[in-house]
């Protein structure tokens, strides 16, 4: 299972945090910072794989991590997820991001931080790897963003919420 | 409306403060907004708004005000404002939040939507937060969804089902029939999905593991398809056709042949043909073949396929990719218990490892290396760990210092060589060792009668070169208030001869006493060593008075009460110091101290003579036998 999917730069801001079990806001940003502190001391040619870390569960689990230009790409996961197979989800995580953002770099992800969160949903669902092929994904993404910008959609809806209609 | 235009405003505002002080008045500012906007009525921007929250959140700002916001937007009919609520109930809620009950509703009756992107927003959210509640009322919902709906909501439903699965177990049951049929589906995500299912389902009930260790045809067949069919450009990574399924339909293989000889049996022609087929010259490649090797050792399979598991794995190990190393010795970690020869092949290549620059590849290569020791080649690999312990990262020092001590105990060839490889350890990362060390030590020490000169001698210039670790002081202490005889008659054979005389001694230990790198535990072994001395010497009795008195009124408590206490020895008991040269009664008595002050039981025999000098020692501790 895939605890906490991190994508911070080289300064340790974060870029994106998705965790997968609950941690209190400021268990959220602790983890971030510890993470960044292992993560930043490593060697350019070291494998991609670390240990050590003491605040998410302990010693089952590993960071898996990808350095591309500016962003750590960090995916922490427990003894079930086979490491090298993370390390290909996280390049074709990225490839889905360039593909959708055409060249992607940093200052996309940071002022679409909310498409990144919906391009995730489709590749990992409640810790578990949900899909992993790149057009399928995007097809996806790219329908339910047309879905967003189409007005009249609210015309053809199938069943009308009930509590909805008291909050109105 | 995207919320993202107003969002970016304020991020490139935020973005735009110098210090960190700046910031956080921009966003409190922004929060405030938030916060009235949030108390109006329903207006356009109420997506952006949340989103805007929810980017604060990120930032790790407190956000909690925005979840009854989150719980109406769910209920929105508009897409756009539904999906920020759904984030923001992945983000903001958990179950321990009450407002996480409010949504199960709107879960519900989207789960039922006719768009199945409504409904795929409802199955992301209940998996990634849904708490036990949520799961049993919305259980049947998903079985339905799993059954009669398209691939993109199977697929979603049955990942959906997993993480029902793991909040209330006995759900598992309503899931296996319809789990069982996803099988027969084409559509890679679902069956992938399924597969994930199907492991979860198995790894929590026996009886579903019986159970679906009739589909092992099933899968294997599913697996040949991937493995011996053309290129098929939708599913290809580097080559490979759909290697994340691949390894997950292993995985699930692994688990069903696991301790069954049938399962296995109709496996290993497929495991065979995996293991010789896949191309391992990219990372893809290689994690198929990982997975494969894993699950050829841990099936009953033939002896064949093992040897070919291991060669693959003797491969990994040789390999340049550091990271295929690595994967290597985590799997070679697994198997060290069952196949310990094949495992003894690599030795040399992972004894190799501990001095790779990298720290993970050596934390990996010390836990196997501690897991290969054996009767035979403890000294070889005593050396390599020792040298590893004098220039191994901080981190990796206490673990490497315990599995260096334990694997002494039980293999130590000749208690001398246990004595110096312990001392080794104390010299070398003395600050590290765990606090029975010492105590063990010493009672090894006190075993081992014939190496009394020999230790003493070691540990004496062991303490003249080096105060500072405090084990390693504690251990010198005591064995020079008890062997000090030995040390100062000076004729041990294993050692270069060294002239000590009283003053040295003294002065040595005086030294611990007054260092300001000794713990008060250290003082209190050297305040004993001295005084156990005072029954050893016989020129320099007033210098021990001396040092004893002066801790007489010394600050730390404990201190204070054993030189007091010293001190009324020397006082009432002086005449009986010299009435027996018998070393046995010197030793009764210093034994008895000792274990007054550090509180052991050590079995202590009293032959009859010394028995009154005993009791009035005790009286005077207040102690029974």
């Amino acid at each position: 299972m895939i605890r906490a999917i991190l994508i911070f730069n080289n300064h340790g801001k974060p870029r994106l945090s998705k965790f997968y079990e609950h941690y209190t806001e400021d268990t959220e940003q602790q983890i971030i910072r510890e993470t960044f502190h292992l993560v930043s001391k490593r060697d350019e040619n070291v494998c991609n794989f670390l240990e050590g870390g003491m605040l998410i569960g302990g010693s089952d689990y590993k960071l898996i991590y990808r350095h591309y230009a500016t962003l750590y790409f960090v995916f922490c996961v427990d003894s079930s997820e086979s490491e090298l197979g993370i390390l290909d989800l996280i390049q074709v995580f990225v490839e889905t991001l360039d593909k959708c953002f055409e060249n992607v770099c940093e200052l996309d992800l940071i002022f679409h931080v909310d498409k990144v969160h919906n391009i995730l949903a489709e590749m990992v669902m409640g810790g578990m790897v949900l899909e992993t092929n790149m057009n399928e994904i995007i097809m996806q993404v790219d329908a339910q963003n047309k879905m967003e910008n189409t007005f009249l959609w609210e015309l053809f809806i199938g069943i009308k919420p009930e509590i909805g209609s008291n909050f109105k | 409306m995207s919320p993202s235009v107003p969002l970016q405003e304020m991020i490139r505002a935020i973005r735009s403060a110098r210090t960190q002080c700046e910031e956080r008045g921009v966003i409190q500012r922004e929060c405030a907004a938030i916060r009235a906007q949030f108390r109006q009525a329903d207006n356009g921007g109420r997506s952006h708004n949340l989103a805007k929250l929810l980017y604060v959140h990120m930032l790790g700002y407190p956000a909690h005000f925005g979840q009854m916001e989150c719980v109406r937007m769910i209920a929105s009919s508009r897409y756009s404002e539904k999906r920020v609520g759904y984030l923001g109930a992945m983000m903001l809620l958990d179950e321990k939040q009450d407002a996480s009950l409010l949504i199960t509703n709107s879960i519900k009756n989207d789960l039922s939507h006719s768009n199945q992107y409504v409904q795929s927003l409802a199955l992301c959210t209940l998996a990634c937060m849904g708490s036990a509640e949520m799961c049993r009322d919305l259980a049947p919902e998903i079985d339905r969804l799993l059954r009669a709906s398209n691939s993109y909501i199977k697929k979603k439903a049955a990942l959906c089902a997993v993480h029902i699965v793991r909040k209330v177990h006995e759900l598992g049951e309503l899931f296996a029939p319809a789990a069982r049929s996803l099988l027969s589906e084409k559509n890679h995500g679902v069956l992938h999905g399924a597969v994930v299912l199907i492991t979860e389902l198995c790894e929590r009930s026996s009886e579903s593991l019986e159970r679906f260790r009739k589909t092992v045809p099933d899968l294997v067949q599913i697996m040949k398809g991937l493995v011996i069919s053309g290129y098929s450009p939708e599913h290809d990574v580097a080559g490979i056709s759909d290697p994340f399924l691949q390894v997950r339909l292993l995985r699930l293989l692994r688990i069903l042949g696991r301790n069954n000889e049938t399962a296995s049996d109709a496996m290993n022609d497929l495991l065979a043909q995996v293991a010789t087929n896949t191309d391992s010259t990219k990372t893809v490649g290689n994690a198929v073949l990982y997975e494969t090797v894993l699950t050829v050792l841990d099936i009953k399979s033939e002896s064949g396929l093992r040897v070919l598991a291991v060669n693959i794995l003797g491969r990994f190990l040789l390999n340049n990719d550091r990271n295929i190393r690595y994967i290597a010795m985590t799997s070679l970690q697994k198997i060290v218990g069952t196949d310990h020869n094949a495992v003894q092949r690599h030795r040399g290549t992972i004894v190799d490892c501990l001095k790779d620059q990298d720290a993970s590849v050596k934390r990996r290569a010390l836990d196997l290396s501690l897991a290969l020791v054996s009767a035979s080649n403890i000294r070889s690999m005593m050396k390599e760990l020792l040298l590893f312990l004098s220039s191994c990262p901080p981190e990796l020092r206490s673990q490497a210092a315990n599995g260096i001590f334990t694997a002494a105990e039980r293999y130590a060839p000749s208690k001398r060589w246990h004595i110096d490889t312990i001392l080794h350890v104390l010299i070398t990362a003395g600050g590290d060792v765990r606090d029975e060390t010492v105590p063990n030590l010493i009672q090894l020490i006190t075993n081992t009668s014939e190496l009394h000169c020999y230790t003493v001698h070691k540990l004496y210039r062991a303490l003249l070169s080096d105060i500072s670790q405090q084990s390693l002081v504690q251990v010198a202490c005591w064995c020079i208030g008890e062997y000090g005889d030995l040390l100062l008659r000076g004729d041990c054979q294993e050692v270069e001869p060294m002239q000590v005389c009283e003053d040295d001694v003294l002065d040595a230990l005086e030294t611990v006493l007054q260092s300001h790198m000794s713990s008060t535990a250290t003082r209190g072994f050297a305040l004993t060593a001295t005084m156990k001395l005072s029954t050893r010497i016989t020129d320099n009795v007033d210098r021990i008075r001396s040092i004893v008195s002066i801790y007489g009124s010394c600050i730390d408590l404990e201190l204070q009460q054993r030189a007091v206490e010293y001190n009324a020895l020397f006082k009432k008991y002086d005449h009986m110091r010299y009435a027996k040269k018998d070393s046995t009664h010197f030793c009764c008595c210093g034994v008895i101290l000792f274990c007054s002050v550090n509180s052991f039981a050590f079995n202590v025999i009293l032959e009859p003579e010394c028995e009154q000098l005993t009791m009035h020692v005790l009286t005077l501790y207040g102690l029974t036998l």
